[in-house]
């Protein structure tokens, strides 16, 4: 398993993702991180209640808003947090960015909806080589409007492919809200495909955690694909300074918050040893990262004939 | 041999000699074998690995970067060259940029081959050159066939060799084209370039040194030759051909190699003028030569592709145009 199903692991889990992505944003006015940032607050119990159904080798497509599922993934902090700051020792040297992520299985891309048939297309490989080895697809509904996706979802079900989509429905495309972009359900969509699907709306871990597994060894033992359409809510902007939701709204999800919920489950002295620690790794990765030397010019040259 | 049974072998023989090839594209299956007929015969060979598909572009070059990321290697058939627009975001903003934005960490050995170019009456959109819109996309390396030269070898070089993506453009025109060897030319002289992607110089058996410079590629290297021969018979005007199959990356060393000799260019291409491939090709040189050639372009009108014979004829550039182009510059006393 990616990550261990017991409260405490899925509670340290979430609180990585959340102090990474809160320090980010308190660290933006710094001008230390190059271009914007899709921070993942809010949405935790998503990446962290998926990575539970899945074993070491199954792959995971992400999208811009990948911090949370990088991390849940196992990714290294500092080398995310270096990226983000341009320096070498980031996840892509530098080159790609904060949605730009390719670690060992985990690959993310920034094009909206245009990563679904790349992980259709993983499926039909791992499914050719007979690995046993299932893609995730993390999306959201912003995707919903891009029309790859939908000739994906029609692959996906022709060929029977070993494919879980995780859809995370936070309700905005970027400043949109979802009733001014969607027509029809998101249920609709998957059926329209005959692409099982479960629809959960909570902020629990848990049960995300039991769903997902559920329907990973569903797509596993070669049913084709499934879908998991998590309703949720981002508290922080898309991206930088484009919030224009009313305050009041995201108070009310506020009472939601997937971390408070984990914590319930916690003893106190576990909490805050879990909270200590997790605030000092933060601290170190970001420390680490900003005095790393920054990515190099010099290596453009050997890429640069490297492309003719 | 015609070209497309030359393709066809190529096809073949990837798929027989390496088991992660796998081939993808519209009305592929056997009886139809797809709209030109390249993939016939695989999938009743290879029936797990040809795989046909919904009309859905974007989709299969997307699932073909997938499979690539994932240990395949993938060849996507894009039935019309013109509807490789469907797949751009594909192309440009995946398969070009994974082995980058990863700091080399994977590739995508992925061909997209496609027939591209007109002369057969399908109109404005089925009859584009639309090449110019995937040159000079950094990742992304385009290379063009011709009929002297054999299609299918280069096309299973590309698939069973290349580790990053690859847009294999087929003119439609060549389908049924013999394939000719360079001994098959008596008229002509010719070298070629070592590598997978050549470059050919085509100049006349015992002519005296050419005063011009042609490059060309695909179709259109069949028409540059009759031009050539017809320069110098009727009108003691010798050229040179230098003919590309790499069009993306562009390497201008041979052409400005040929320049020095002769110090005029003329490009010739199908695709509209404007911003096309000629623009580069002889920007490039023209940067590489210590004098300053001169530089003259055949391409086709600035205008859509007609349907009617006599329209498209008028629009897309043939012998006659490459002919009156070097007449126009010996009337102006600007070449010989």
């Amino acid at each position: 398993m990616i990550i261990d199903r017991d409260p405490q692991t899925l509670y340290r889990h979430m609180l990585r993702i959340r102090t990474f992505e809160q320090q980010v944003l308190d660290w933006f006015p710094r001008g230390l991180f190059y271009g914007t940032t899709h921070t993942y607050l809010g949405q935790e119990a998503d990446a962290v209640g998926v990575m539970t159904a899945l074993q070491q080798g199954d792959v995971v497509v992400s999208n811009h808003r990948c911090h949370g599922h990088f991390l849940a993934y196992g990714g290294s902090m500092e080398a995310l947090a270096a990226e983000l700051m341009g320096r070498q020792s980031g996840v892509c040297a530098g080159r790609g960015g904060s949605q730009h992520i390719q670690w060992r299985d985990f690959y993310a891309n920034g094009i909206l909806g245009g990563t679904l048939p790349l992980a259709a297309g993983m499926a039909l490989a791992e499914r050719a080589a007979d690995s046993g080895r299932l893609v995730v697809a993390f999306t959201g509904d912003g995707a919903l409007g891009e029309g790859v996706v939908y000739e994906t979802f029609n692959m996906a079900a022709l060929w029977r492919l070993p494919l879980l989509i995780v859809l995370e429905n936070n309700r905005y495309a970027q400043s949109t809200p979802i009733e001014l972009n969607l027509a029809g359900t998101i249920a609709g969509r998957f059926a329209a495909f005959g692409i099982p699907m479960v629809e959960v709306e909570t902020t629990d871990v848990e049960q995300i955690a039991d769903t997902a597994t559920a329907l990973a060894e569903e797509v596993r033992q070669a049913a084709g694909p499934a879908a998991l359409v998590i309703h949720t809510y981002r508290y922080g902007p898309h991206s930088k300074g484009d919030d224009s939701r009313d305050p009041a709204e995201i108070e009310r999800h506020r009472q939601d918050d997937p971390l408070p919920l984990q914590a319930a489950r916690l003893d106190p002295a576990t909490l805050a040893e879990i909270e200590g620690q997790v605030t000092a790794e933060v601290e170190a990765a970001f420390q680490a990262a900003a005095e790393a030397p920054p990515a190099a010019p010099e290596a453009l040259t050997p890429a640069l004939e490297a492309m003719v | 041999m015609r070209v497309v049974e030359s393709l066809r072998a190529g096809l073949r023989q990837s798929l027989a000699a390496d088991e992660t090839v796998h081939f993808l594209g519209e009305d592929v299956l056997d009886p139809y074998g797809g709209a030109f007929k390249v993939a016939e015969g695989l999938s009743t060979q290879f029936p797990d690995r040809v795989h046909t598909t919904p009309v859905s572009e974007a989709g299969i070059v997307g699932l073909g970067v997938g499979m690539a990321l994932r240990g395949l290697k993938p060849v996507v058939e894009i039935m019309f060259g013109d509807f490789v627009t469907l797949a751009a975001d594909q192309l440009i903003n995946h398969a070009a940029k994974f082995r980058w934005m990863s700091n080399d960490q994977v590739r995508v050995p992925l061909v997209v081959r496609t027939p591209m170019g007109g002369r057969r009456g399908y109109g404005p959109t089925h009859s584009q050159t639309l090449d110019r819109l995937y040159l000079g996309v950094p990742g992304l390396r385009v290379v063009a066939p011709h009929s002297l030269l054999d299609p299918g070898v280069m096309l299973a070089d590309a698939i069973l060799l290349e580790q990053d993506p690859l847009l294999f453009l087929e003119h439609k025109l060549l389908y049924s084209q013999t394939v000719r060897q360079l001994d098959d030319l008596p008229e002509f002289v010719s070298d070629r370039s070592a590598g997978r992607y050549p470059v050919n110089r085509f100049g006349l058996r015992g002519a005296p040194p050419a005063s011009w410079t042609f490059t060309t590629y695909g179709y259109m290297t069949g028409l540059v030759l009759e031009a050539i021969e017809r320069l110098a018979y009727q009108h003691e005007i010798f050229a040179e051909a230098i003919v590309y199959t790499q069009l993306s990356p562009f390497d201008p060393t041979p052409l400005a190699a040929s320049l020095a000799r002769t110090g005029r260019l003329l490009t010739v291409e199908e695709g509209s003028r404007t911003h096309g491939w000629g623009a580069e090709a002889a920007a490039a040189a023209a940067s590489a030569c210590l004098q300053p050639p001169l530089i003259r372009r055949v391409a086709a009108k600035d205008m859509p592709v007609p349907a009617a014979g006599p329209l498209e004829d008028e629009v897309l550039p043939g012998v006659d145009d490459v002919v009156q182009a070097v007449l126009a510059e010996r009337a102006k006393g600007s070449g010989r």
